[in-house]
């Protein structure tokens, strides 16, 4: 892999960048392969990097029916955080950021990763109450978090209106969290993947897997069958769909959520700001657009497009939150299929099959787990056996019981 | 050169002369006419750089006459504060408008951010995710944030309003062009709902600088024919400066309608037949420095010079690949400006149009293309050259045309965002170089293209096809209609040459996205580097990402991507068009559902009266309730504390109005309830009143409250007032998914009743002093029991039930004679009732113990954590989320259990949000929260509820607390801390 760096950019530029490489090879599809990856978003392709890197496990194919980075890691509002309020989930979530804060040099891609601090509103005292629980939360599992009064909100974002119709009552902010360029993600790590060796097969859609006596053997796709001695499914969105084709269930339910992007702005707002019961999150993205999210539509659904009333609802609480915004308009509008579990928290880990693992189910915040995703579900491919971090976040806890329930710190609840 | 005072003509257009206009751009006062839009008026007024680009900060100037621009993208401010981003192309001018170039340091003729176009090399695409790793990218940002964005927020108060309508029609037309105006003359008089929807503000399209003649009139004529009988036509509604911006699910579009000044409405509109006439967009031609200002769409120049009478230059080149572009030669010619040359990259010009062009004595350059522009501000020069035989290079020599402006056109492409977002899909036609709809694929929705949106860019035959479609929408959607009678005779020939892309130059200097400022280089890199499908190549270089969604560059930029990856355009496909077409503004959207609005206030049937009575209102999910009573100019703390000694040593009264309400009535509620709560609904007698929980499939408590049967079939659930509405739809859901075979009925009755309660060692001392025919006394109405009967002549219902652990009341009486009640009660009891708000009945529920669910519960606690587990195990019938608490993490005795607790030292503060934690030496981690916490008056100390780890076992322990940085002592107790026996309350 040849390196990015200031020095070859402008030895590039006198040579009007002629001398540039593929940021990832299109390689030959092979009969058989050590470990096949199914889906080619943030997390298959952290995780085939991590098994490469960490693991020295080089014969890998990343099979994707799309094209890479085209579903949710695509679609989300690129934020990063780890308030989060059960130790497990901090614990991942928080190792997931740091892989984040170094990522752009260990993938030698700037990510932009932008950590401009990451506001949690509070609409009323009892939700006050809420918020002074979690934020003690966040900082017992070693995190930091800030109380913030309404005055100290509106003077970090002065847009705010606090005395809206759910007056601003205060907020905590976790200054490590903000935003991150979503796409530089997913080609960071496929470009770092494919250095390694790892084959990435875009347009290569599963159809079905092959199961021996309780055991995965392979996969049948669009472009033929393909052997594997393990296999891992990272497929948000459609999990439900892998995992009905490996004949085992998913307590999984899928809906669209929507984002949207306002036309482009001098920067105004410095800061993620979001209200978890009026329903919004916002922030502004380096080119200056307003990246807004909200809650799911209330319907099931593989369909990646959002209806009217969700918009109206969420752009309406953006707007009572920041009135200066109306005269600002919507560019875009979209959505991505999201996989919900029961307790909000991800699946990951072992199957009921021999050699299958699994990584979904993650909701509305998949985007940020993707270091820890990949690194972790790398190790449990390897081992055979779940990442200590990831121990709790496995399928059998529908059965046992032992849910995580982050209802809360998933920011918007469902 | 000398840009001369006015390029304005002196007659001609559709401009009122007689109704001059006076603006402002840059400062500069400037004159304009009305009908106008700002851009016509600039150039007119000889104004070429009007804004610096994106990336390079170079010199731009008006580029089309409609939404697809991308340069003129101006700040207009017009008395409702600056507006960034105005597309200046089709906003109507208005007198004393400010126009403003947003960029441009010290101004936009002379713009120090230029050194980027110079040093451009370094700046090609996807440059900064190879650069800014060290040491961080924050070190970066900032810069990086201020150079991008296109104008600034506007400041200020919103002066527009903004409101939302809904309307259903049989046929919707989008586009008054000629397609979408022939098709709605026939469905005039056919007895459907027409709507026809132009987002100018006249109808017309393509028409309003046309001069063609219609069924042997002229177009101008037969457009005001048109005009007036389609707003003569009682079935059709003609809508205009109304953009259709969504198609959604089932047919639903949505319109922002800007025809009144000072307001926008969302419109919501389900139509049953939607037909698109959306027209098309002129695409430019790539070639070195296309990007000057001067050089334009070959049709806007034809717009500006035959609707707004302005010549956009007085010397300028026509380069086209088809025959539209002589027709815009011929108009410019006709109208005074010189045209010193046509260059076309076609060998072969058919007669029709190189006769009419050798008539007015305008050079044809044939087999030729522009190969660069030359000129700072404006256009000096152009040079063309020949194409080889191949066509992949020129040959020598290369000709220079001296010029001041350049007219182009690449042919047209299909407005086709509509008709992707409502689920069609596009083929691409190689005849025509562009995306059509695919009619062989099935589309999702009611559906139908025409006219130029249809591929069809002649005049005639959009004209033809407008009404025919006209008429079998219509009777798609069961009206009767034959098309209208449009013919023409104008000049239709097209001849297309697939070729935009002049092949020779330097390609970092090409632009495809005027925009975003995206090359022909920045593609051959984006291929290159394996960016090679579309989305990939889309957000790898941002082309199609500006405000313009790429209606003048997806086109061009897929064509080079399949050229450089040896693939048809077809094989690249596009990238699916999302909502909106046309960026609406936020408020529209929101419409009036801000400030008071935005979520509606409750209010309680005597909200007046407590008004009256000093209270303090806060909100409580939607209600507005009184947080505690300022009597007396009592502050906060006082007053609470003074409620809560009042209720317990005499009487409190309280507004219990919001608490959900939901009758069960139906042979089979007691069964329906039974499987509902934990607790046992059927052996419950009529007149008797229970304590319940509902739980989640997973266990999880998701609601309390008592439950009352009312009779034998009908049941009264009363829920937490936050979860009311939850609730209702949580029953719905139960019943009609699942158990649909149990009769019963369910229906909220929370707003019916009014609900006052009583309670304390007094209360009903003060009741039996009120006229009424129930008896009140503990034998006739003891704890936890329901009684109805007459109060001050009301019809009313009293429950023995309590929150506060004092004897209680609770009479509900029809929401109307709500206040009569408070307000009876009152008087009555004089000194001996107490006003207690929500704060106060907060810590009598907390000395009490009474959990409230949601705060002294979370997404994690189960039926056993807060004690239920004597009545779990006593049901024998299923219940929702039983099997769930069968499972061993469900029983685990560590769990996070409800338990009191007290500081051990009296004057430590205790706060809700408080954790738990661990000894250092086991390794801190939380064991659960301190769910309440308060001062007790009553007991004079303080007191709170809490989640702990094995809590059931761990009374009388001590247990380190965490609060923001602080740590100490409390001990676990039982959470009852007040009248463990019930004896107050059962009284």
């Amino acid at each position: 892999m040849k390196g990015y760096s200031f020095l070859s950019l402008a030895r590039q530029a006198l040579n009007r960048h002629q001398g540039w490489p593929v940021a990832w090879r299109t390689p030959e599809l092979k009969k058989n392969y050590d470990v096949v990856i199914i889906g080619a978003g943030g997390h298959g392709l952290a995780t085939a990097y991590y098994l490469a890197k960490n693991h020295q496990i080089k014969n890998i194919a990343v099979l994707e029916k799309g094209s890479l980075g085209g579903g949710n890691t695509g679609r989300n509002t690129q934020i990063t955080r780890s308030n989060y309020f059960w130790p497990q989930s901090a614990a991942f979530f928080d190792h997931s950021l740091k892989l984040y804060e170094g990522l752009s040099r260990e993938l030698n891609f700037n990510v932009m990763l932008s950590q401009r601090g990451l506001l949690t509103l509070a609409h009323s005292l009892h939700e006050l109450e809420g918020i002074q629980r979690w934020a003690n939360a966040i900082r017992i599992n070693e995190i930091e978090a800030e109380i913030l009064s309404p005055i100290e909100v509106k003077k970090l974002v002065p847009l705010i209106d606090i005395d809206c119709r759910f007056p601003v009552h205060g907020g905590f902010i976790q200054r490590r969290g903000g935003i991150s360029r979503h796409d530089a993600v997913v080609w960071g790590y496929a470009r770092a993947a494919s250095a390694y060796g790892v084959d990435i097969i875009q347009q290569c859609e599963v159809t079905a897997l092959n199961i021996q006596s309780g055991r995965v053997t392979g996969v049948q796709t669009t472009r033929g069958t393909i052997g594997a001695d393990k296999i891992s499914i990272a497929v948000a969105g459609h999990t439900t769909e892998l995992a009905r084709m490996a004949d085992f269930r998913v307590p999984i339910t899928s809906m669209p959520l929507q984002a949207m992007v306002s036309e482009p702005i001098k920067p105004c707002l410095h800061t993620v700001v979001m209200s978890p019961v009026i329903h919004m999150y916002v922030s502004q993205s380096d080119r200056g657009e307003l990246v807004i999210g909200g809650g799911a539509d209330l319907y099931n659904s593989y369909a990646q497009r959002g209806g009217i009333p969700l918009l109206q609802e969420n752009i309406a609480a953006v707007l009572e939150l920041f009135p200066a915004f109306t005269r600002l308009r919507l560019m875009r509008q979209w959505a991505g299929i999201v996989d919900i579990t029961p307790d909000t928290s991800p699946v990951m880990g072992l199957t009921p099959l021999q050699n299958l693992y699994i990584s979904g189910g993650w909701g509305t915040g998949g985007y940020k787990a993707i270091p820890a995703g990949g690194d972790t579900m790398a190790y449990t491919i390897v081992h055979d056996e779940a990442h200590p971090l990831i121990e709790d976040f496995g399928l059998a806890r529908f059965e046992t019981g032992a849910l995580i329930d982050e209802g809360a710190a998933s920011g918007v609840s469902h | 050169m000398t840009p001369s005072p006015t390029n304005r003509l002196t007659s001609g257009g559709r401009i009122d002369r007689t109704q001059p206009l006076s603006f402002r751009f840059n400062g500069k006062p400037l004159q304009g006419y009305s009908g106008d839009t700002i851009a016509s008026a600039l150039l007119a007024n000889g104004i070429g750089t009007v804004n610096r680009s994106f990336k390079y900060h170079r010199p731009r100037g008006v580029m089309s006459a409609g939404v697809e621009e991308t340069n003129a993208l101006l700040t207009v401010s017009g008395g409702n504060g600056d507006i960034p981003v105005v597309r200046t192309t089709v906003r109507a001018l208005v007198d004393g408008q400010l126009i403003k170039s947003p960029s441009g340091f010290p101004n936009v003729n002379f713009d120090l951010g230029r050194v980027l176009d110079f040093t451009h090399r370094f700046w090609a695409a996807g440059f900064y995710n190879k650069l800014f790793k060290w040491p961080s990218w924050r070190w970066y940002e900032g810069t990086v944030r201020r150079m991008a964005g296109l104008g600034k927020l506007p400041d200020g108060e919103d002066g527009n309003k903004y409101f939302h309508h809904n309307v259903h029609c049989d046929v919707l037309i989008v586009g008054a062009g000629p397609a979408g105006l022939a098709a709605a003359l026939g469905c005039a008089n056919s007895g459907a709902r027409v709507l026809l929807v132009e987002q100018d503000h006249e109808l017309g399209g393509s028409l309003l600088a046309d001069g063609a003649q219609i069924n042997a009139i002229d177009s101008d004529t037969w457009l005001s024919r048109t005009t007036s009988t389609l707003e003569d036509a009682a079935n059709v509604t003609v809508m205009t400066s109304s953009t259709v911006s969504g198609y959604y699910d089932h047919n639903v579009l949505t319109i922002t309608d800007r025809s009144t000044t000072g307001v926008v409405r969302f419109w919501k509109v389900r139509a049953k037949e939607v037909l698109l006439a959306t027209g098309a967009f002129e695409q430019p031609l790539v070639f070195e420095n296309n990007d000057r200002p001067g050089v334009m769409l070959a049709n806007a120049a034809m717009t500006y010079v035959l609707r707004y009478a302005v010549k956009p230059a007085h010397v300028m080149v026509v380069a086209t690949n088809n025959d539209t572009a002589y027709r815009v030669a011929f108009a410019l010619h006709d109208n005074g400006v010189r045209v010193p040359a046509i260059v076309d990259s076609r060998e072969n010009i058919a007669e029709e149009v190189s006769k009419e062009a050798g008539e007015r004595g305008i050079p044809i350059m044939a087999g030729s293309v522009v190969l660069d522009t030359v000129g700072t501000k404006a256009l000096t020069r152009v040079s063309v050259g020949r194409l080889s035989n191949d066509g992949r290079s020129t040959v020598d020599p290369t000709s220079v045309i001296a010029c001041q402006g350049l007219a182009m056109s690449g042919g047209f492409n299909p407005n086709c965002s509509l008709y992707s977002q409502a689920g069609g899909s596009l083929r691409y036609d190689a005849q025509l170089a562009c995306f059509v709809p695919d009619e062989e694929k099935a589309c999702r929705q009611r559906v139908t293209v025409a006219g130029a949106a249809n591929g069809k860019f002649s005049l005639a035959d959009a004209l033809t096809e407008g009404a025919r479609a006209g008429s079998t929408v219509t009777g798609e959607a069961g009206f009767a209609c034959s098309p209208a009678e449009v013919a023409t005779s104008a000049l239709g020939s097209y001849h297309l040459k697939a070729m935009r892309i002049t092949p020779t130059g330097d390609t970092s200097r090409q632009w495809v996205d005027f925009a975003h400022d995206v090359t022909v280089a920045d593609i051959e890199l984006a291929v290159r580097e394996n960016f090679v499908s579309v989305e990939h190549l889309k957000r790898y270089t941002t082309v199609g990402m500006a405000v313009d969604q790429g209606k003048t560059s997806n086109l061009n930029a897929l064509t080079l991507l399949a050229e450089l990856t040896d693939r048809s355009v077809e094989e690249v496909g596009t990238t699916t068009f999302r909502p909106p077409f046309m960026p609406v503004p936020m408020g529209a959207i929101a419409g009036p559902q801000h400030g008071d609005f935005y979520a509606p206030a409750r209010l309680l049937p005597a909200h007046d009266w407590h008004v009256d009575h000093g209270a303090v209102f806060e909100n409580y999910g939607p209600w507005k309730r009184p947080e505690y009573y300022a009597t007396n100019g009592r502050d906060r703390e006082t007053a609470i504390r003074e409620e809560v000694l009042a209720l317990r040593r005499s009487a409190g009264l309280f507004d219990g109005s919001p608490l959900g309400k939901i009758e069960i009535t139906g042979p089979d509620a007691g069964e329906f309830l039974n499987r509902i709560y934990v607790n046992n609904a059927l052996t419950l007698k009529p007149g008797r009143v229970r304590y319940g929980i509902m739980l989640s499939e997973n266990g999880i408590v998701i609601d309390d409250g008592v439950f009352a049967r009312l009779a034998d079939d009908c049941y009264l659930v009363s829920t937490t007032t936050a979860n009311a509405d939850h609730i209702t739809a949580w029953l719905e859901q139960w019943h009609q998914c699942e158990w649909p075979d149990l009769n019963l009925v369910i229906s909220t009755v929370t707003s019916q009743w009014a609900v006052a309660t009583l309670a304390g060692p007094n209360a009903r001392t003060l009741l039996q002093e009120i006229e009424s025919d129930i008896d009140f006394s503990v034998q006739a109405l003891p704890h936890m029991t329901l009684t109805t009967g007459t109060f001050l002549g009301m019809h009313a219902r009293v429950q023995r039930v309590s929150f506060s652990g004092e004897m209680s009341f609770e009479i509900s009486v029809p929401a109307l004679d709500g206040r009569q009640v408070m307000e009876t009660l009152m008087n009555s009891g004089g000194d001996r009732i107490t006003l207690i708000g929500i704060e106060a009945l907060t810590i009598l529920r907390t000395e009490k113990g009474y959990l409230h669910v949601g705060g002294d519960t979370d997404g994690m606690t189960n039926a056993l954590d807060i004690g239920f587990g004597g009545i779990v195990a006593r049901k024998k019938t299923d219940f929702v989320g039983k099997r769930s608490l069968l499972r061993g993490g469900d029983q685990r005795k560590d769990r996070r259990q409800f338990v009191g607790v007290e500081p051990l030292n009296d004057n430590e503060e205790l706060e809700s949000g408080a954790h738990f934690i661990t000894s250092q030496r086991e390794g801190r981690r939380s064991q659960g929260v301190v769910t309440s916490a308060c001062f007790s008056p009553t007991l004079n100390r303080v007191i709170g509820l809490g989640l702990l780890e094995g809590g059931f076992a761990r009374k009388g322990e001590t247990v380190t607390v965490f609060d923001d940085g602080r740590t100490f002592d409390v001990r676990i107790t039982d959470p009852t801390f007040y009248d463990p026996g019930g004896e107050k309350m059962n009284a």
